[in-house]
């Protein structure tokens, strides 16, 4: 909802000695970080018919009138305001939106502000854009999330602090994360995939709450999350960034995009990270953040034939990830896989090539043609103290799709056929755990917009799959218009998915826990593949409050599971994986409120309350490590841009976690819930002109930790050695700085 | 493999089905309008009629581009139904107690030159 927007005019009359009768000036507006050009404001005298508008650039010259010295400068849905002209002197000046009249309209306008729930999208959809992103100390996907609350981001495990995150109570598997509409974070890469997209490539984030589109597949069980990357065609032709932090990440990002003709574009992206320093100040003996080593290159070309109606893009992409963690004197030359000091690596090698053409008819711009291809090939080899494990995934995915509209263009269709092929290789020392899994899905997708109050989103797929069997995924997106300030939201939706256990839940070996799966005569891993309902409603409403703009939204989502296979940590020493049986869901209700204070002082916060609860063999719970009760808030100020186009950002976000279910364990016999706390992150960045700015950041502000984050670190070899309960940061305290340049 | 088949088709026929181009016509006239809330009324207005497959006006051009099925719809329908919404086009004026009811900010200004047909 775009409720919020203020306009800045800036009139700024240039002191030429030879043509003081000419002004110029420019219009501008300012929303959230950055200040755009206004274009087609009109600019006039009082009582004359002498008047001019704004350029694309906000620029405008107008010649005094000796009629008037009063000048007008209105836009549409913005207050009008005169301006007296005395001197050449340049001033600022605010003009505000005007509600009164035009509230239907206000959210038309195309204004954005970086992260905000979509007004007139079917779905429950918050769009994040790149500048949300520069935020935070984002250095890749899994960190993107840290100044947006429908999305927490949790602690994974004590050894590799991979940040994992969670969505109406769920983890991430349950999401269907896609990269430029192709699944991507799935399989072998569940654990670990988030980290393999740097922040500064990518372009937009989507986050849509509850059953998705059936377009992307049947894997969507709490929601979607779509990234686009950086596009040669629009990005910089040159990028560079820079970060080190002080527990001695360092980080280096550059981009190149050339044009090779009028039609061809391509782009390369080169993100490298390292971490070589060792730290443990928690003197556990155990590492706080494991050493690292990343390289994940991607050169992508994208073709554009905006006559012909062809859009075609191709990316290729490398990735070397080498994490070591375990003891702080563990050498892996000596030590690997030795009964005296615990270590372990993790190896990962990823390929991707993605083929993407798009053709709309030249003819009818309601008919449009897609064909996704992409294929990755996921290697990875990793050993934890003496448990080796290793998972290599291939996987080839295509997607047929087919727009069009039924009768005219408010109702549009989306038609067509996706296969995969996913080929697992995954060992457990020598345990052997191959399998395939072969999909072909058909889908047909029918959207309804009236334009005004009322539409509706209605899809359906059939699915073949060798191991799940023939299926139909229902889902049905709903948007009403209660007036023009309140939407109501209601979704509801099927889902489906193969779990793979031990990828999804890698932070099991990083403990001695033996592992017991009750098989049956089922596909995965002897385990029946997971299925659940999803329904959900949304209200959002704009309102004003003290005159100013702000809005609030209630989320509340159900998901019920048919079938879970749950990870049952509940018993000392093993970890259990079983169908479930009984009752298990996840009730997650969100309230969220946002204010603009001031034109450069933006606040939002949110509550939150998960009820997860699963019928365990031990009887029924609230998930472990799941809080009940979270609280979020952030307040983000900049200053006026100026001349120079300098500017001060400022961003302070607060996370408080309420208390969380720890499992049972001896060292720790009296705890059996979690204290809360509180986070706090803040960022100061300084944009220095349009081509660079710094930045400097302090992460966990208030420096807490979680004492003893490994149980039995005295003794790893120990049967209750255990780092996957952790509940709180490991590291306490962490600075950073970087600067980013770009031509 | 029956099931792949009989997806397969069905799929097929929904774009068959769709590309059904029973004499589509194109056309663009202009439509005198001011904003995005003019934009929903005037494409609402040629969207309401049956035949009218596809409606998109521009805000910078005033420009209204069609699609429709002639035998279906006939092109003065369309400018009937859009003028009656309260927006001058090329042919038809909009009865001038419809054009005052629009809300403010959509009063565009009338201007008897620019309602001369196009070309």
């Amino acid at each position: 909802m775009n409720t919020i927007y203020y306009i800045l005019i800036c009139l700024f009359c240039i002191n030429t000695l030879k043509s003081q009768d000419a002004i110029k000036g420019k219009v501008v507006f300012k929303e959230n970080r950055e200040t755009l050009a206004l274009e087609g404001a009109n600019i006039y005298w009082l009582g004359t018919s002498q008047g001019t508008t704004s350029d694309e650039f906000g620029d405008f010259i107008i010649n005094s009138s000796k009629k008037s010295e009063s000048l007008i400068i209105s836009y549409l849905g913005f207050y009008s305001d005169t301006l007296k002209i005395i001197s050449n002197k340049k001033f600022v000046h605010f003009l505000k939106e005007d509600l009164s009249t035009n509230l239907d309209e206000v959210y038309l306008f195309e204004r954005k502000k970086s992260a905000k729930l979509s007004f007139t999208k079917t779905q429950n959809t918050i769009l994040v854009d790149a500048s949300e992103l520069l935020k935070a100390a984002c250095c890749n996907l899994s960190e993107s999330f840290e100044t947006n609350p429908s999305i927490d981001v949790s602690f994974s495990d004590a050894l590799t602090g991979t940040k994992q995150i969670n969505m109406l109570g769920l983890k991430s598997p349950y999401i269907l994360i896609s990269e430029e509409n192709i699944p991507m974070v799935r399989g072998a890469s569940q654990a670990y995939g988030l980290t393999f997209t740097p922040g500064t490539w990518v372009e937009s984030i989507q986050i849509s709450k509850g059953a998705g589109s059936v377009v992307n597949g049947f894997e969507s069980i709490a929601g979607q999350i779509n990234t686009e990357l950086k596009k040669p065609f629009t990005d910089n032709p040159f990028f560079l960034n820079l970060f080190g932090s002080k527990n001695g990440r360092l980080e280096l990002n550059t981009h190149f995009n050339k044009k090779i003709t009028e039609k061809w574009s391509t782009g390369l992206f080169i993100h490298l990270n390292q971490r070589n320093q060792k730290i443990d100040k928690n003197i556990d003996g155990f590492l706080d953040v494991p050493l690292a080593n990343q390289v994940n290159i991607l050169n992508r070309f994208q073709y554009i034939d905006a006559v012909k109606g062809l859009v075609v893009f191709y990316n290729v992409r490398f990735l070397n990830d080498k994490k070591q963690t375990g003891q702080v004197s563990f050498n892996p030359d000596i030590d690997k896989n030795s009964s005296i000091l615990w270590g372990s690596e993790i190896d990962t090698k990823r390929f991707d090539m993605a083929l993407k053409v798009g053709y709309v008819f030249p003819e009818y711009p309601y008919k449009s043609f897609g064909l996704q291809t992409a294929y990755s090939k996921h290697d990875q080899k990793a050993y934890y103290g003496l448990r080796n494990y290793d998972i290599f995934h291939e996987s080839f995915y295509g997607n047929i799709l087919f727009n069009s509209i039924l009768n005219n263009t408010n109702n549009k269709f989306k038609s067509g056929l996706n296969f995969s092929l996913d080929n697992y290789v995954e060992n457990i020392d020598s345990q052997d755990f191959s399998r395939t899994d072969k999909n072909l899905g058909a889908f047909f997708e029918w959207s309804h917009d009236d334009l005004e109050i009322l539409s509706w989103t209605a899809g359906l797929r059939v699915d073949f799959n060798n191991n799940i069997g023939n299926f139909v995924t229902p889902r049905l997106h709903l948007r009403y218009a209660l007036n023009a300030t309140t939407i109501i939201r209601l979704s509801s939706g099927s889902g489906r998915k193969a779990a793979n256990i031990f990828a999804e839940n890698q932070s099991i070996f990083g403990s001695n826990r033996k592992i017991y799966i009750e098989k049956e005569n089922n596909p995965f891993y002897g385990l029946l593949p997971e299925k659940a309902w999803n329904y959900g409603v949304s209200i959002s409403k704009s309102i004003q409050l003290l005159n100013k703009n702000s809005n609030l939204i209630f989320d509340f989502y159900n998901t019920q599971f048919s079938n879970q296979v749950v990870v049952d940590f509940e018993e000392e020493g093993r970890v259990l994986f079983y169908n479930l049986n009984g009752d298990s869901s996840a009730k997650s209700l969100q309230l969220t409120f946002d204010i603009d204070l001031t034109p450069q002082l933006q606040f939002i916060s949110a509550f939150k309350n998960d009820i997860v609860s699963i019928d365990y063999k031990s009887g029924k719970k609230q998930k472990q490590l799941m809080p009940r009760n979270k609280f979020f808030a952030n307040l983000s100020w900049n200053s006026i841009k100026n001349l120079k186009n300098q500017q001060w950002l400022f961003d302070f976000t607060v996370h408080h976690l309420g208390s969380q279910r720890l499992v049972k364990n001896s060292s720790i016999l009296n705890m059996t819930q979690s204290p809360s706390y509180s986070i706090l992150n803040m960022q100061l960045t300084k944009i220095l002109s349009n081509s660079s700015d710094i930045y400097i950041g302090v992460e966990n502000f208030g420096n807490y930790t979680q004492k003893n984050p490994i149980i039995s670190n005295e003794l790893p070899f120990n049967a209750n050695f255990d780092s996957s309960q952790v509940w709180a940061p490991i590291f306490g305290r962490m600075i950073y700085v970087g600067l980013r340049y770009k031509i | 493999m029956k099931n792949y088949i009989y997806i397969l088709f069905l799929v097929s026929a929904s774009t068959i089905n769709a590309q059904d181009s029973s004499k589509k016509e194109k056309t663009t006239f202009k439509v005198l309008g001011n904003c995005e809330m003019c934009k929903m009324r005037i494409e609402k207005a040629a969207l309401s009629l049956k035949g009218v497959k596809y409606a998109k006006w521009s805000v910078l051009e005033s420009q209204l581009s069609l699609i429709y099925n002639p035998s279906r719809v006939e092109i003065l329908e369309i400018h009937n139904s859009i003028a009656n919404s309260g927006h001058d086009t090329s042919d038809i004026e909009a009865p001038t107690d419809i054009y005052n009811e629009l809300p403010i900010c959509c009063l565009y200004v009338r201007d008897k030159k620019n309602n001369a047909p196009l070309k």
